[in-house]
């Protein structure tokens, strides 16, 4: 098969759990050798896509196959050639990363020793190598996600699904985290990344597809999908008594919609990053209009939402805890 | 097949080096059993009378049978605990022999299980138990504890499955059976017990076990007692594994 090849093909995909629906004509296609990251609220169906494409779940109907194989009818040909790191990090707390990693590889049908050599290789890989031999229950959060993606890399499979690899974790670990990710990435792995987060998806992903309600609303490049956002967001707080009119005036001519005013805060999209404060701060200077704060905002994952959706990333999380007692 | 034996020893093997690491388990395998005997020797014991044979006899057979029942209760936390830490979707992603999670939880207990039977022996000869019958009567007998207690393993396999949390698995699992191991042979002779109590009783299979115990170990009537008992946990098997199975098959989604 040549690069340009898909590594996973879905065609649409549909689960439901009694009344919810977690996906409703899923239609995917995954370049071999790139990452994918699929972007979505809580409750938007990420985890069940993951789970049908990694065989732990029967969906109801459509196709899916990684690499030419179907998930129904070749799972375990095709759970050989996959490697599944999830949200929860599942890993045997009363066991020591070392002693979690063979126990992986023997599954995967190594010997003792080559698991063993494996496990080692890669607990170095992942900066683990000191707390090899500690039981994982006295890991921090950030070393048992590293062990989990540890786990799913044992037997170097091509095509990696990471569910949520940095939900929960903090700002430090999850750095760490993405580092490893794009090591893994330039060794020519294809990988699956579901995440909330657009700055993730950003630094991570070749291709990003945002899923709401079990369908995939928009897909491209981080660049595509920012453009229909609607690019850089200008926020302007107005020390008190300024005058919003006078505001919403001199800056309209920067403007691409309409500003919008809330409390002491003018807010609106902008055509460039470039030089916009300054002539923001020129421009209100000019009208005489006082100034507290000026930000420039990158687009978010809820105004990737509201512009794709028309409704707010959060009104979704009460979904996700019946697609999560569904699933569990 | 022999990717289910070595997936089910991999699986076993982990079950059982975590073991030592949960102190709270490893009491319960054996200071508790060992507590329990000691209670029924000394506290109860004397006021108890069975005819025709010391106390401590009588009760060492019956406390072990009780106690190899409970040895499942490994299996139904651990499963139980595996199922909601996501390590059984792990074990699922991965190409390993489907039955191997099962088979593998249900013969760690049987490891566990001979550990156990050999601490209540060794307690129980300290404090005055002793055998009458020879070397393979005596095997023959843990060989059947062992059977008996496997059965139950899929008992308890199944209760982890469909229980809600570790806790809950527990619970129901000693209000199933508990009162079963008391209702039997096992600590008073059932003669003592009222009528409809008795009739219970002689059909338990708790109360086969301990007597086909009692033959093996003491030269006591064998009567059916042995194919009795083997009946039963090959019956308790025959429908508690297929339910397992099937529960786990469900549970997880294929």
């Amino acid at each position: 098969m040549t690069s340009g090849s898909p590594a996973i093909t879905v065609r649409g995909l549909v689960k439901s759990f009694g009344d919810v629906q977690a996906l409703a004509g899923v239609d995917l296609d995954v370049t071999r050798g790139t990452v994918l990251g699929l972007l979505g609220p809580n409750g938007a169906g990420k985890t069940t896509f993951v789970r049908v494409l990694t065989t732990l779940l029967r969906a109801d109907g459509g196709t899916a196959s990684v690499l030419g194989l179907d998930v129904v009818e070749d799972a375990a040909e095709l759970r050989q050639q996959i490697g599944l790191a999830g949200q929860y990090a599942a890993v045997d707390e009363n066991l020591t990363g070392l002693e979690n990693l063979v126990m992986v590889g023997r599954l995967y049908g190594m010997s003792r020793r080559r698991a063993t050599a494996r496990g080692g290789e890669l607990l170095m890989d992942f900066d683990l190598e000191e707390a090899a031999r500690r039981p994982v229950k006295t890991y921090s959060g950030g070393m048992r996600r590293r062990l989990d993606l540890a786990a799913a890399l044992v037997a170097k499979p091509p095509v990696l699904f990471l569910d949520e690899p940095t939900t929960g974790l903090d700002p430090r670990s999850r750095l760490a985290m993405w580092e490893v990710i794009e090591g893994l990435v330039s060794e020519g792995t294809t990988v699956l990344l579901t995440t909330q987060y657009l700055e993730e998806a950003d630094r991570l992903a070749d291709m990003i597809a945002v899923i709401d309600h079990g369908i995939v609303i928009a897909e491209g490049t981080s660049d595509e999908l920012k453009d229909r956002v609607g690019g850089e967001r200008l926020e302007v707080t107005l020390e008190d008594g300024a005058s919003f009119e006078d505001a919403v005036r001199a800056l309209s001519p920067m403007a691409e919609d309409l500003p919008s005013c809330e409390g002491g805060l003018v807010t609106m999209n902008v055509r460039q990053r470039h030089g916009t404060i300054v002539e923001a701060v020129r421009r209100l200077s000019d009208a005489g209009v006082d100034v507290e704060d000026l930000s420039l905002r990158r687009p978010t994952l809820d105004d990737v939402f509201l512009t794709l959706t028309g409704h707010a990333a959060e009104e979704l999380a009460a979904e996700e805890d019946a697609d999560r007692e569904a699933v569990a | 097949m022999t990717r289910l034996l070595s997936d089910t020893l991999v699986i076993a093997e982990r079950n059982l080096i975590r073991l030592p690491r949960a102190p709270e388990l490893l009491l319960a395998f054996t200071v508790q059993p060992i507590m329990f005997l000691l209670l029924f020797r000394y506290v109860f014991g004397g006021a108890i009378s069975t005819p025709g044979l010391p106390y401590v006899e009588f009760l060492i057979p019956g406390i072990i049978v009780q106690n190899i029942a409970f040895g499942g209760f490994v299996t139904a936390l651990g499963l139980n605990e595996d199922l909601h830490k996501g390590l059984i979707d792990r074990f699922r992603s991965l190409p390993m022999a489907r039955p191997a999670v099962l088979a593998g939880r249900t013969f760690s207990d049987v490891v566990t299980n001979s550990l156990s039977v050999v601490i209540l022996l060794v307690t129980g000869v300290i404090i005055g138990f002793s055998f009458n019958a020879d070397v393979f009567h005596v095997i023959a007998g843990i060989l059947l504890l062992l059977l008996f207690g496997y059965a139950f393993s899929w008992v308890f396999a199944f209760v982890g499955l469909i229980a809600s949390t570790p806790e809950s698995a527990n619970s129901v699992a000693f209000i199933a059976i508990f009162p079963l191991t008391f209702i039997s042979s096992a600590f008073v002779p059932v003669a003592s017990m009222p009528a409809p109590l008795q009739a219970f009783a002689r059909i338990n299979p708790f109360t086969i076990t301990v007597n086909a115990m009692r033959s093996l170990w003491l030269g006591l009537p064998a009567g059916n007692y042995v194919w009795g008992s083997i009946a039963w946990a090959i019956g308790i098997t025959a429908v508690f594994a297929p339910l397992a199975v099937s529960r786990y098959r469900k549970h997880v989604g294929s």
